[in-house]
C-alpha cells in the first residue's frame, strides 16, 4: 500500500486546514506482534520510511511529540534497545527520563503495580519497559493510562525488534511476503524468535527455524514456520538469515556440550552461507557471540546488514511512539 | 459545484507563474523548487519543466511532508493520527532561493509548517512562496510571491485544486461545505 495512493474523502477541500489521511493502530499499547493486524504492521513500516528520513537531516529533531511526556522503564540490561529508544522520543521532540530497576524503589522492594502506579501519578503519556518476566508489559497495560511500549519482555516479546528486522528486509527486498527466511540459533530462550515468526508468517514469508533439538520449543510449528535441526537445509535458498544469540547466562541447563562444537555445527560462517540466495541479508539481533553463532568473517562482511538493523531501529520505534502518542486518548475514552 | 479554472487556464497561470520567477531571480542560479506534499509535489515539477524551457537550466526538486510539523497535531484528543510521508530534499538549502510550492494558500498555517521544517534543512538565501491559489482568510501573517490566481470565498466553501497525476484531470473547484466548520 502506497501511502501516495491512500484515498481521501472524495471532493476534500485541499486547503491548509482540510482533513487529512489518517491511520492508526487500533491501541493504546505495543504489548506484542500477536495482536497487531498485517495492516497495523504495514502502517508502522510505511511510517518508519517517512521517519528514517528526519535522521539524516543537519538538525535531526522534528516536533511532533513536543510536550509529551515518555518514561523509559528497564527492568533489565540493555545498551541498544534503550539507546534506540531514547534517540527516537528525541528526535521526535518528546520529554524523556530513564528508570533503571538497579537504581530505583525496586531494589526497596516495591512491587511493579507500585513503581509504575507512582510513575504514572506524574502523567507521562508513554512507557517503555523492558522486565525480565514474561507477560510484565501486558499486566502493566491493563493498569495503566498511558500507552505502553513493549521493550522485551522476558522469553514473551520483543516487538520493535520483529518490526525492525521487517522494515530492514523490505528496505532491501522490497517486500517480505513470498521470502525464505532462516532463523537460527537459541530459539527456546528468545523473545525475538517469537515476535519475528508472528510478524514474518503474518506478512507471508516462508519461515525457517534451526537449532539443536535441545533448543528447540515446541508449539511454533502452529505460526506455519517449519523447524529443522539441519542447518543446510534452512540456510538452503534463503533470502535473509538471522542469527539469534546463544544466550550465555541461560546456559547451564547441558543444552550443548561446549561453545566450540555448536559453532562447528550450528554457527553460520561465509561456507553455509553459500547455499542461500546470492543477495542473501546476514542478519543479527545483537548482542553478538563471535564465534558462537555467527563468524566474525560473516559478521562484519558485505552480506552483513547488523548495522543497518540498529540505524532502522530508531527510525522503526519513532514510528510507534508517533502512531501510539495519538491514539492513546482514543482508547481511554472510548 | 463551479469550475473557476480549467486546464488551460491553470497552464497560463503556470507558464506566467514561471517567468515571473525568472524576471524576479533574474535566471534560475542556485533556485530550487520544493512542493509541499501531497499536491504541491506535481505542481513543483511542472514548474521545473516550465523553467528548463525558458532558461534552458534545470533547477532541483525537493517534496516536503509538513505533518509532523503541523501545529494541530496533538491537540485532537480523539483520533487517528495523520500518515506521514516522505520528505525528499536531494540537494543542500544553504545559500539557495527556495520556491515553496503549494497548492491552496488559505490559513497560512501549512506554510508556518513548512518555513519551519525547511529551515531544519539549513539556512536559505530566501524562500519564495508559490500558489496555485489565494482564497484569503489568513491566521498568521504570510503572504504569496506568486499566485495563479485570487480567490475571494467564504469559509463555509472548499476550495480544491485537482491535478492529472494525483486526480486525473486539471481543474480547481469551488463548492460549498454544507455549513459545518471544516477545520
Amino acid at each position: 500500500m502506497s501511502p501516495e495512493t491512500t484515498p481521501t474523502t472524495t471532493g476534500a477541500p485541499q486547503a491548509d486546514d482540510s482533513p487529512i489521511p489518517t491511520s492508526r493502530l487500533r491501541r493504546k499499547d505495543l504489548v506484542g506482534i500477536a495482536e497487531l493486524t498485517a495492516e497495523e504492521i504495514s502502517l508502522i513500516l510505511d511510517t518508519a520510511v517517512a521517519m528514517k528520513e528526519i535522521s539524516s537531516r543537519p538538525i535531526k529533531k522534528v516536533p511532533a511529540l513536543r510536550g509529551k511526556t515518555v518514561v523509559n522503564l528497564f527492568f533489565e540490561a540493555s545498551t541498544r534497545t534503550r539507546t534506540s529508544f531514547e534517540i527516537a522520543e528525541k528526535r521526535l521532540s518528546a520529554d524523556t527520563l530513564n528508570i533503571a530497576a538497579s537504581t530505583s524503589s525496586v531494589v526497596k522492594g516495591e512491587t511493579l503495580a507500585d513503581t509504575v502506579h507512582n510513575i504514572e501519578a506524574m502523567s507521562p503519556d508513554l512507557l517503555v519497559v523492558r522486565h525480565s518476566s514474561s507477560g510484565a508489559c501486558h499486566f502493566l497495560s491493563r493498569i495503566c493510562r498511558a500507552g505502553v511500549i513493549n521493550a522485551g519482555d522476558g522469553m514473551h516479546e520483543h516487538p520493535t525488534q520483529a518490526l525492525l528486522d521487517a522494515f530492514t528486509i523490505r528496505e532491501r527486498k522490497q517486500r517480505i511476503a513470498g521470502l525464505k527466511v532462516a532463523i537460527c540459533g537459541d530459539l527456546l530462550h528468545s523473545r525475538v524468535l517469537r515476535s519475528n515468526v508472528l510478524l514474518l508468517t503474518k506478512m507471508g514469508a516462508d519461515v525457517w527455524l534451526c537449532g539443536p533439538p535441545t533448543l528447540m520449543p515446541v508449539g511454533f510449528e502452529r505460526t506455519g514456520a517449519h523447524m529443522t535441526s539441519s542447518i543446510d537445509e534452512a540456510v538452503e535458498g534463503a533470502d535473509a538469515v538471522m542469527m539469534l544469540r546463544i544466550q550465555l547466562e541461560r546456559m547451564l541447563g547441558g543444552f550443548f556440550p561446549t561453545l566450540r562444537e555448536y559453532f562447528n555445527v550450528f554457527g553460520m560462517t561465509p561456507e553455509r552461507v553459500r547455499r542461500a540466495k546470492p543477495d542473501v541479508l546476514v542478519m543479527h539481533p545483537g548482542p553478538m557471540n563471535r564465534g558462537v553463532e555467527i563468524s566474525s568473517e560473516l559478521a562484519d562482511g558485505p552480506s552483513s546488514v547488523i548495522l543497518d538493523q540498529v540505524a532502522n531501529g530508531v527510525a522503526v520505534r519513532m514510528a510507534i511512539l508517533y502512531l501510539l502518542a495519538g491514539g492513546a486518548e482514543h482508547e481511554a475514552a472510548a | 459545484m463551479p469550475v473557476v479554472m480549467d486546464a488551460d487556464r491553470m497552464a497560463r497561470s503556470l507558464a506566467r507563474i514561471a517567468h515571473e520567477i525568472v524576471e524576479r531571480n533574474r535566471g534560475v542560479d542556485r533556485l530550487a523548487l520544493v512542493g509541499v506534499r501531497t499536491r504541491g509535489v506535481p505542481i513543483a515539477v511542472r514548474l521545473a519543466a516550465q523553467l528548463k524551457e525558458i532558461t534552458g537550466q534545470d533547477v532541483p526538486v525537493g517534496a516536503l511532508d509538513i505533518t509532523l510539523y503541523r501545529d494541530d497535531l496533538m491537540h485532537h484528543a480523539v483520533g487517528p493520527q495523520p500518515l506521514v510521508r516522505s520528505t525528499e530534499i536531494p540537494f543542500s538549502i544553504d545559500d539557495r532561493v527556495i520556491l515553496l510550492v503549494d497548492d491552496v494558500l488559505y490559513t497560512g498555517r501549512t506554510v508556518r509548517a513548512a518555513l519551519d521544517e525547511l529551515i531544519d534543512f539549513g539556512r536559505p538565501r530566501a524562500i519564495q512562496l508559490v500558489v496555485i491559489v489565494d482564497r484569503g482568510h489568513r491566521e498568521l501573517p504570510i503572504k504569496a510571491d506568486y499566485v495563479g490566481k485570487n480567490l475571494p470565498t467564504s469559509h463555509a466553501e472548499s476550495v480544491s485544486v485537482r491535478l492529472a497525476e494525483t486526480d486525473g484531470c486539471d481543474e480547481v473547484v469551488i463548492e460549498k461545505t454544507s455549513g459545518e466548520d471544516e477545520a
